[in-house]
């Protein structure tokens, strides 16, 4: 059986090959979204990155035992939204600037 | 003990994964906007949930393991809302906020 | 490994991305990506403080403010993109680039290992600051003085700002006023997260004494939050020659200011606190900057007045 440190390191480079799948999963949606033709994809960015990175967040926090990073994911959550929320104001007054 | 603990860290992290890649697969396949922006929201708030679960096996203490679900509650509850706002925008003939 | 390699790789494409943008609301689309990406980075290097700082504000804030900028010059955007740099002028761009980063990557690749650091003397003063956060230690108590004068910066960006209103909406509303259907979807989410982000602003400048964290982090989240109900429409923003909005904008710089004098009575020199009091100090200065620095910042991003104050 393995030692409890050697389990712990086991653990901690399982979360950090974890963190790296889904950061895999964000530059892969990152292309499709930022190509995508049109404003509307690439409003939903600052979405996935919030959702995608608040997941790298914890888990890169754990992996690494930096509890702070919790913290770095709450700020995450609330600016992603306010951004996205920017966003919308935006392309939709571009719209009405455009009609 | 610990090692079933890890062992469910292992399981619910590496099923939390799956849903992340399952939800890009439908970031790349879906046809609109629309169906592009639900696989985004459901999946990605799923797959962090079971992350989140699958953490809270690791965290020392009641106080970190709360702060991670108000992680997730907060990500479920600003993701599902402002993913409305963005389908407001988004289909056809989107009506402004 | 291979994680840092593949996020740098990813941090490097988003800003190449957003460097080739087409127009410029997709380039603020890129630099809040490119932000947010950048506070993984930060993370992995086991700097959370900067990452809170680089999520806050760096993506955040400063996201918001270069989406009302591109907002406002959305009309010279074809006239503008018709004009093309000679190519002259981009080959001596281009050259001057690769030089600053050829100078940069050098720098960095010859620093002295280990490098010389204060951090064994920051670390060893913490006790006397009665602080338990290192990087709170170095902005309110060893560099107190630089902290101070970003307050005033910030303070004179906003004066700047409030110039460039028209004659006739001197001291009027900022920015246009937000309508928002009261049954529609965007109240809800400001209903929603601004009574959260609030808690959460007051929590994260809470715990920058002990750990990450702290009052430019904790002001930001609190700016984003009144910067969303403005948006959402459910508080107009105020006239900026309300006197109680001037004097919020004021206190945080002068009580900090204020504090830094009564140093000289108290323990010698401009900043210093006595250090039976430093912690009393501390918090003293923190609450009213605080408060200071969110409303500057939403100002910031609301812009200069717009509408006149009726009378």
């Amino acid at each position: 059986m393995l030692e409890s440190s050697q389990r712990r390191a086991a653990v901690a480079d399982f979360l950090l090959a974890a963190a790296g799948v889904v950061l895999a999963t964000v530059a892969v949606g990152l292309v499709r979204i930022l190509w995508g033709p049109g404003d509307d994809d690439r409003i939903m960015a600052a979405q996935l990155l919030g959702t995608s990175g608040i997941a790298v967040l914890l888990l890169l926090g754990q992996a690494m035992s930096v509890p702070a990073a919790v913290d770095v994911a709450l700020i995450l959550a609330l600016l992603a939204a306010f951004v996205t929320v920017a966003f919308v104001k935006g392309a939709a007054r571009s719209e009405a600037d455009r009609a | 003990m610990s090692l079933a603990l890890d062992a469910l860290t292992v399981l619910a992290v590496s099923a939390g994964a799956f849903f992340f890649l399952a939800g890009t697969v439908g970031l790349l396949r879906f046809p609109d906007a629309l169906s592009r922006l639900h696989t985004l929201t459901k999946a990605d708030n799923l797959g962090l949930g079971l992350i989140v679960f699958g953490l809270l096996f690791q965290v020392e203490g009641p106080f970190a393991a709360l702060k991670l679900i108000a992680v997730w509650l907060l990500t479920l509850l600003a993701g599902a809302t402002v993913a409305q706002l963005i389908a407001h925008t988004a289909r056809p003939g989107g009506s402004p906020v | 490994m291979a994680f840092d390699i593949g996020l740098a790789v990813l941090v490097l494409g988003v800003a190449i991305w957003t460097i080739t943008a087409r127009d410029t609301f997709a380039a603020v689309i890129g630099f809040v990506t490119f932000g947010l990406l950048l506070a993984l980075v930060w993370v992995r290097l086991a700097a959370p403080d900067v990452a809170l700082t680089e999520v806050a504000i760096g993506s955040g804030v400063t996201g918001g403010l270069l989406l009302g900028a591109s907002i406002r010059l959305r009309r010279t955007e074809t006239p503008a993109a018709r004009e093309k740099p000679g190519a002259t002028l981009r080959l001596a761009a281009a050259v001057l680039c690769t030089l600053v980063s050829a100078g940069l990557a050098t720098t960095v690749l010859l620093l002295p290992e280990p490098a010389p650091t204060l951090a064994p003397q920051a670390a060893a003063n913490i006790p006397a600051t009665g602080l338990g956060n290192p990087v709170t230690a170095v902005l309110m108590a060893y560099r107190a003085i630089d902290t101070l004068l970003e307050t005033v910066v910030l303070l004179l960006a906003l004066i700047g700002m409030w110039s460039l209103a028209p004659d006739r909406v001197w001291g009027g509303f900022p920015g246009p006023r937000h309508h928002s259907d009261p049954e529609g979807v965007l109240t809800f989410v400001a209903q929603l997260l601004v009574p959260v982000g609030i808690l959460v602003g007051i929590h994260i400048f809470w715990i920058g004494s002990v750990a990450p964290g702290g009052e430019f982090q904790g002001a930001t989240i609190l700016a984003a939050m009144w910067i969303l109900a403005m948006m959402a429409g459910l508080v107009d923003a105020p006239p900026v020659s309300r006197r109680w909005l001037r004097l919020l904008l004021v206190a945080g710089p002068a009580v900090f200011f204020a504090i830094g004098l009564s140093g000289f009575a108290m323990a010698g020199a401009f900043l210093a606190y006595p250090a039976a009091y430093a912690k009393l100090l501390i918090v003293a200065i923190e609450v009213p900057v605080t408060l200071s620095i969110a409303a500057t910042l939403a100002l910031l991003v609301t812009g200069p007045p717009e509408r006149a104050r009726q009378r």
